[in-house]
């Protein structure tokens, strides 16, 4: 057992993949000799050389395309977006060939190829360096979509990304780089389209993944302080999704607010409060309450983008809201 | 190089009608030993199937048995039969959504090709893909792609793997002249310069993206193989309605690149003698040009030119036919009464 951040389970999980299976290898912009803008890969390079840490152009669509292409040949590349809002430039290639191709060849093809990408607002980077697409890829047949919230999932879930035969896109929560945790020396892995229940509870179940798990356990531990007992499920899988983890402890709890910190309209939060109207409406005491950033163009100024963020004090009103706790 | 391409370090020409000078087209036989007779019987039964086969395509359209969008090749056949003719096994080929020709020239079963553009459950993609969507993995055929330019780097991917592989194998990638004019193009071509991949950029320049020539919608005129001096790859021009000219020009590009030579480029001339899809009226141009090309149709011009100088007979030709004409009415058959997919095959594939 080590205490590690979160950038160094990332690594650990990228670096045993790499010594482990020749088929691996990396593509992304300045992930060799500049080390990665997060320093995930630094080091990379020197160690594995540059057949295996491709340093590529600013062309995502490109460098994105090409990972499909190696993978349907049966290499296993992991491509590195900067930051998942350049996910965008390349979202034809994501959602038209990596995600279709399996389902319109007659499954004779497969990519098995990872996408890792920065995600989520709180460093003033402004409104095109800020956004959460997991959310939206997570709605594409054909996609995983992960989004780890402390160090030990994230080396789970890496390992899991890599081993998986599909796309996946391993989001990376940017706030929580240097969030340390626990991760033990024995080897393990987390499966994907699993949730996982953090803090078992009574009273109340608070849903949510990825950095919203911050506000989420700050506003459990208030909400201890007043005598109320919270169940916390840490998603970890936002395609495919595990409902069913959600419907059970609804249906203990008979209350529930669900959260996210990408926008709240259109995000996996929406998807899963309807779910729930329809699978868990005869436990529930009262409204699914659904907390979300606000629905702006993320803001540079620290005070402005902190208001739009979704806060353990966001969560805490909904619980009031709700259900008068 | 050979006689009929032109190498991108000339200068570009100002159009692109249909050669008329004996230094290229089926004439150009005399003087090339490419192909043995039976390769060039091959290379004509290859032709004349893709003719054979579009045409039934579009008579099954009409019939209401095939759907969906169908985009033709007829016409550039000598392209595809030509370039394809060349490959190994272990090659690569991609395809854009005109992609009949390119699945049947690398070898796929016609029945399944068929029955695939039917929607039955016996296609290639157990119908699921459709006719801008064919794969024939075991061919080494992957795809069939309907994102105009998408399919470049997915092809630069193949030949990445190639590369890593350590292989001499190599990617075929054809693409139209409106691709060219999407950003993942340049995208495409700066990424395999630089990294020296295994690929055979091969445009089918038919004058035409959809309804919109080329004069229309780009600046530089009609001529793309001189740009690719950008991106230092090796690029020429060959007569696309010329298929030895094809097979030669691509038999040089595909030496180059085994020997680890990188990217190369081809760039052929060619048109397609009927609409966009089956549903286009053509109202964009004039016939006069449409026949001024089909006096140049490959698949009556080259077979003319092989009985004419005495390299197989128009008895070979003929049974040719038979056998072809046969096989595709056979297919539609094999295709009409092949299942409909069960339906529990719409939760199949979608992941791995």
């Amino acid at each position: 057992m080590s205490q590690i951040v979160l950038r160094e389970a990332l690594k650990r999980g990228l670096e045993e993949a790499l010594e482990n299976d020749p088929r691996v290898f990396m593509m992304g912009e300045d992930i060799g000799e500049y080390g990665g803008a997060y320093a995930v890969t630094d080091g990379f390079l020197k160690k594995f050389g540059p057949e295996r840490i491709k340093d590529t152009p600013i062309s995502e669509q490109a460098f994105l395309g090409a990972g499909i292409g190696a993978a349907a040949a049966g290499l296993r590349p992991i491509v590195e977006f900067m930051s998942i809002s350049f996910s965008l430039v390349a979202f034809d290639q994501i959602v038209n060939m990596a995600a279709n191709l399996r389902y319109m060849s007659g499954g004779q093809i497969s990519v098995p190829m990872v996408i890792r990408a920065p995600t989520g607002a709180g460093v003033q980077l402004g409104a095109t360096h800020s956004q959460s697409f997991e959310t939206w890829l997570a709605e594409v047949p054909g996609m995983k979509v992960v989004c780890p919230s402390n160090p030990y999932d994230a080396l789970g879930l890496m390992r899991s990304a890599i081993k998986d035969d599909n796309p996946v896109l391993v989001a990376e929560p940017a706030l929580l780089y240097g969030a340390k945790g626990e991760v033990p020396d024995e080897y393990y892995e987390i499966e994907i389209g699993k949730a996982d229940v953090t803090r078992t509870g009574s009273d109340i179940t608070l849903v949510s993944y990825g950095y919203g798990m911050r506000p989420v356990n700050e506003a459990a531990d208030t909400l201890a302080e007043r005598g109320v007992s919270a169940e916390v499920i840490d998603l970890r899988s936002l395609s495919p999704i595990d409902m069913d983890a959600i419907v059970q402890s609804v249906q203990k709890t008979n209350r529930v607010v669900v959260v996210d910190t990408a926008r709240r309209v259109g995000g996996i939060m929406a998807e899963v409060t309807a779910d729930l109207q329809q699978k868990a409406s005869e436990w529930l005491d009262g409204p699914v309450m659904r907390v979300g950033s606000a629905d702006v163009p993320w803001p540079y100024n620290r005070g402005l983008e902190q208001e739009v963020l979704t806060d353990a004090n966001d969560v805490l009103t909904a619980v009031t809201e709700g259900y008068g706790l | 190089m050979a006689s009929s391409t032109k190498s991108s370090s000339k200068s570009s020409r100002k159009s692109a009608k249909p050669s008329k000078n004996g230094k290229s087209g089926a004439a150009g036989l005399d003087e090339s030993d490419v192909a043995s007779k039976t390769d060039q019987l091959e290379l004509f039964r290859q032709m004349y199937l893709i003719r054979q086969f579009e045409l039934a395509c579009g008579e099954n359209y009409s019939k209401g048995l095939i759907r969906g969008f169908h985009h033709l090749y007829i016409g550039q056949e000598a392209t595809g039969v030509g370039a394809i003719s060349t490959l190994r096994e272990d090659d690569y080929v991609v395809s854009h959504y005109r992609d009949h020709g390119h699945a049947l020239a690398r070898g796929m079963d016609v029945n399944r090709a068929m029955a695939e553009l039917f929607g039955r459950a016996t296609g290639t993609s157990k119908g699921k893909g459709g006719s801008m969507h064919l794969f024939d993995v075991a061919k080494r055929f992957m795809g069939g792609h309907a994102i105009v330019a998408g399919q470049l780097p997915l092809a630069a991917g193949l030949a990445l793997a190639q590369q890593y592989q350590k292989t001499d194998g190599l990617t075929m990638c054809f693409f139209g002249d409106g691709s060219t004019n999407q950003g993942i193009y340049h995208e495409t071509m700066n990424l395999a310069a630089i990294w020296k991949l295994p690929i055979l950029f091969f445009l089918e320049n038919n004058m035409y993206g959809m309804g919109s020539s080329i004069e229309r919608v780009r600046a530089g005129g009609i001529d793309f193989y001189p740009g690719m001096a950008t991106y230092e790859i090796p690029a020429v021009e060959v007569d696309g309605m010329d298929v030895l000219a094809v097979k030669e020009a691509t038999e040089a590009a595909v030496a180059s690149i085994r020997k680890g030579g990188g990217p190369q480029f081809i760039e052929a001339k060619t048109f397609r003698f009927v609409g966009h899809s089956l549903a286009d009226g053509q109202k964009y141009r004039g016939q006069e040009e449409v026949k001024e090309w089909e006096e140049r149709d490959p698949v009556i011009t080259f077979p003319k030119k092989l009985v004419e100088m005495g390299l197989v007979t128009q008895d070979q030709i003929d049974e040719t036919k038979s056998a072809v004409d046969e096989s595709v009415a056979k297919a539609v058959e094999f295709a009409n009464d092949s299942p409909e997919p069960d339906l529990s095959e719409i939760n199949t594939d979608v992941f791995a």
